[in-house]
């Protein structure tokens, strides 16, 4: 192994006398450059393949729902881009409870930028009070949070539950409107999807003012 | 010059030898390179390594024979391959056991590393090769976890790859980059099938081979950590040295057994382990719409896994005060220019702690805690190698790492309770501590003399 001595090229076909030649150095140093630029180049459409496809892109299409089937208290979930989303039907007691729970959560005006559409900063995060969209997916690491609608004292939640949604995978807590808690590992209320309503029994989710279809 | 180089060796090895470093080779990793003979049972587990790395490749090879790696299908072909092609349950659960088994030895190896001080100086790269081995195995593991498409693929991946949209500005992009879709799909499994079985395993086994060129340049250290080259006979072999071949090959073949034996009573009677090595969620088809109440990673990952779920915004507070107490110390403590430009990174830190969110910095403390071990061999002041010759206190801070890794990984794999919380937060804490602060315990004590020659007792 590496115990080589090192040859002195004395003889050789370079002799070591020859002085080093600028004109070589530089175009040395423009090929490499030049040759760099082209591998880089060559970079972009294996990068890129890694993007979602054509498919993949057109399976993000909007999605109708027809509200007037869910009775209040109940969730009905539909996919849209793969995601599952949530329309639920608020009873007029769960949403008595929201105003309440503001000291207790980390963003309970909806504030921070990105989770919440403009129409749905308000104190029910939704178009119409009583029917809530959402993304069912966690804001922390994108586990799907489960309904825990019952009151009171349960397993993982506090003695003094107002309902609401409990992540399993690293227990993060949201609310009846899908506030986090503070305190928790999610940094964000759950998202909002656009959605906007068709008529007064249909919503259509996916589209608003500000995405079309 | 001549055509042909001479060689000692005649006929058809004569031949070959003229044209390729054959027996030069085997030589200089086999029957002339000089071991320490003082190896105890902890030197089996670089071996095993390899075996299993072996087992990988060839289990790995005839199970890609049957698997289609389509989210249609992938489900159900690892069912067929279980059921109906012919032996293949018994491939399947080698493949399987042998990933946890591959960390089990691993572990072990890098237990041994540690306290003997096997990364000290002039081993430090052999030790940095050795942890980008770890991560290898880590993105090995990850990657085939998702190709089963049970519900723990699913959801798994969809756990950590939602790590990266934590990162500030590009995190969300970059995920869907990752994914190849807005939420773990079909281009995922095929994405991460051709990382599973071509990608990852190309670099692994590059990173072997330098792992194994890098310790034969410099030799085995041992449970002394004495230097046995500094002894040499007339011959300049090691005095305290014994060839590889054929005193290792055959210790080795001892170690293998034992191996075996283990490994297939799991395989046999135990493939599932109680859920560890197999989670029973996998056992369902994933389904992107519903999410397993409890979602663990597999056991190998759960130490790291405690420290990401450690990591809430009021831990955010503790660390960022540990920056700035860290600060006020290098402060003092240091001279010329660190004196100003560390105390000013270390506030930096602090502030970003706070203004950056607690997710973020979840994900770093999980990346960190792996990324800190390429930096061991700098943080270790102590005059002695191996822990035989350092103050019992050292033995003891050692002996709580190690208890405190093990409880770190079995929170992990619990589902999360305050108190469960608390504790992976102390934990994440002691893990840190006992790496950060190396540099300034691991050269405090009393160290006992180290002997000039290895401690040896024929058997």
């Amino acid at each position: 192994m590496s115990q080589d001595s090192i040859v002195h090229d004395d003889d050789g076909a370079v002799p070591q006398t020859l002085p080093s030649d600028p004109s070589r150095r530089f175009w040395i140093g423009t090929t490499c450059a030049v040759g760099g630029v082209a591998g880089a180049a060559l970079a972009v459409p294996f990068v890129s393949t890694f993007a979602p496809s054509e498919k993949a892109r057109a399976a993000g299409a909007p999605v109708e729902i027809d509200i007037s089937t869910i009775p209040p208290g109940e969730m009905r979930t539909v996919e849209w881009r793969g995601k599952p989303v949530w329309v639920l039907h608020r009873t007029k007691e769960q949403l008595g409870t929201l105003k309440q729970n503001d000291p207790f959560l980390a963003d309970p005006n909806s504030t921070r930028p990105g989770f919440t559409p403009p129409y749905a900063k308000n104190e029910w995060r939704s178009r119409k009070p009583d029917m809530f969209v959402a993304v069912g997916i966690c804001s922390h690491l994108g586990c799907a949070p489960t309904p825990k609608f019952q009151t009171g004292p349960q397993p993982s939640l506090p003695d003094n539950w107002d309902g609401g949604f409990l992540c399993p995978c690293h227990g993060s807590t949201f609310d009846m409107a899908g506030r986090v808690y503070k305190n928790k590992p999610a940094p964000d209320n759950l998202e909002v999807p656009p959605y906007q309503y068709l008529s007064d029994t249909r919503i259509i989710i996916g589209v608003d003012e500000d995405n079309k279809a | 010059m001549a055509d042909e180089k001479s060689v000692e060796t005649t006929g058809l090895l004569g031949w070959i030898d003229r044209r390729f470093p054959l027996t030069s080779t085997y030589k200089a990793h086999l029957s002339e390179y000089y071991a320490p003979k003082n190896f105890n049972f902890w030197y089996f587990f670089g071996a095993l390594s390899l075996l299993v790395l072996v087992l990988q490749i060839v289990t790995g090879i005839f199970l890609v024979m049957h698997y289609k790696p389509d989210a249609q299908y992938a489900f159900q072909s690892v069912e067929y391959i279980m059921r109906e092609v012919p032996g293949g349950w018994f491939i399947r659960y080698m493949h399987s056991t042998g990933a946890s088994m591959f960390f089990v030895v691993v572990y072990l190896h890098m237990t041994r590393a540690l306290i003997y001080g096997s990364y000290r100086k002039p081993r430090e790269l052999v030790w940095i090769f050795g942890v980008g081995i770890f991560l290898c195995l880590m993105a090995e593991a990850f990657f085939g976890y998702l190709l089963p498409w049970g519900q723990m693929s699913f959801w798994g991946a969809q756990v950590i790859v939602n790590l990266f949209s934590a990162i500030p500005f590009i995190g969300p992009e970059l995920s869907i980059w990752i994914r190849g879709d807005y939420v773990v799909s079909d281009a995922t499994l095929n994405r991460f099938f051709a990382f599973h079985v071509i990608a990852i395993p190309l670099v692994l086994l590059g990173l072997v081979a330098a792992h194994v060129i890098a310790l034969h340049e410099v030799g085995s250290n041992n449970p002394d950590g004495v230097d046995i080259k500094a002894k040499k006979d007339k011959h300049g072999r090691p005095l305290d040295g014994i060839p590889f071949h054929p005193f290792y090959t055959v210790h080795d073949i001892l170690g293998v057994t034992g191996f075996f034996i283990i490994f297939m009573a799991i395989i046999f009677f135990a493939p599932e382990m109680g859920g560890y090595f197999l989670e029973f969620n996998n056992f369902l088809p994933a389904d992107p719409l519903k999410t397993p109440l409890h979602i663990a990673p597999v056991w190998y990952f759960t130490p790291f896994y405690s420290m990401l779920r450690a990591t809430t915004d009021d831990f955010t507070w503790v660390l960022a005060g540990a920056s700035v107490l860290a600060a006020i110390v290098m402060f003092f403590k240091t001279k010329g220019l660190a004196k100003l430009i560390v105390p000013v990174i270390l506030i930096v830190v602090a502030v970003l702690l706070r203004a950056i969110d607690a997710k973020f910095w979840g994900v770093v403390a999980m990346g960190g805690s792996v990324v800190l071990l390429f930096f061991l061999p700098w943080l270790d002041y102590s005059p002695v190698k191996s822990i035989r010759y350092r103050p019992d206190w050292h033995k003891v801070l050692y002996g709580i790492f190690f208890v405190n890794f093990i409880v770190l990984g079995y929170l992990g794999t619990q589902a999360p309770t305050d108190i469960f919380n608390l504790m992976s937060q102390i934990g994440t804490l002691i893990y840190l501590a006992f790496f950060l602060l190396m540099p300034v315990w691991s050269r405090l004590g009393t160290f006992k003399p180290v002997p000039d020659r290895v401690t040896f007792h024929a058997h």
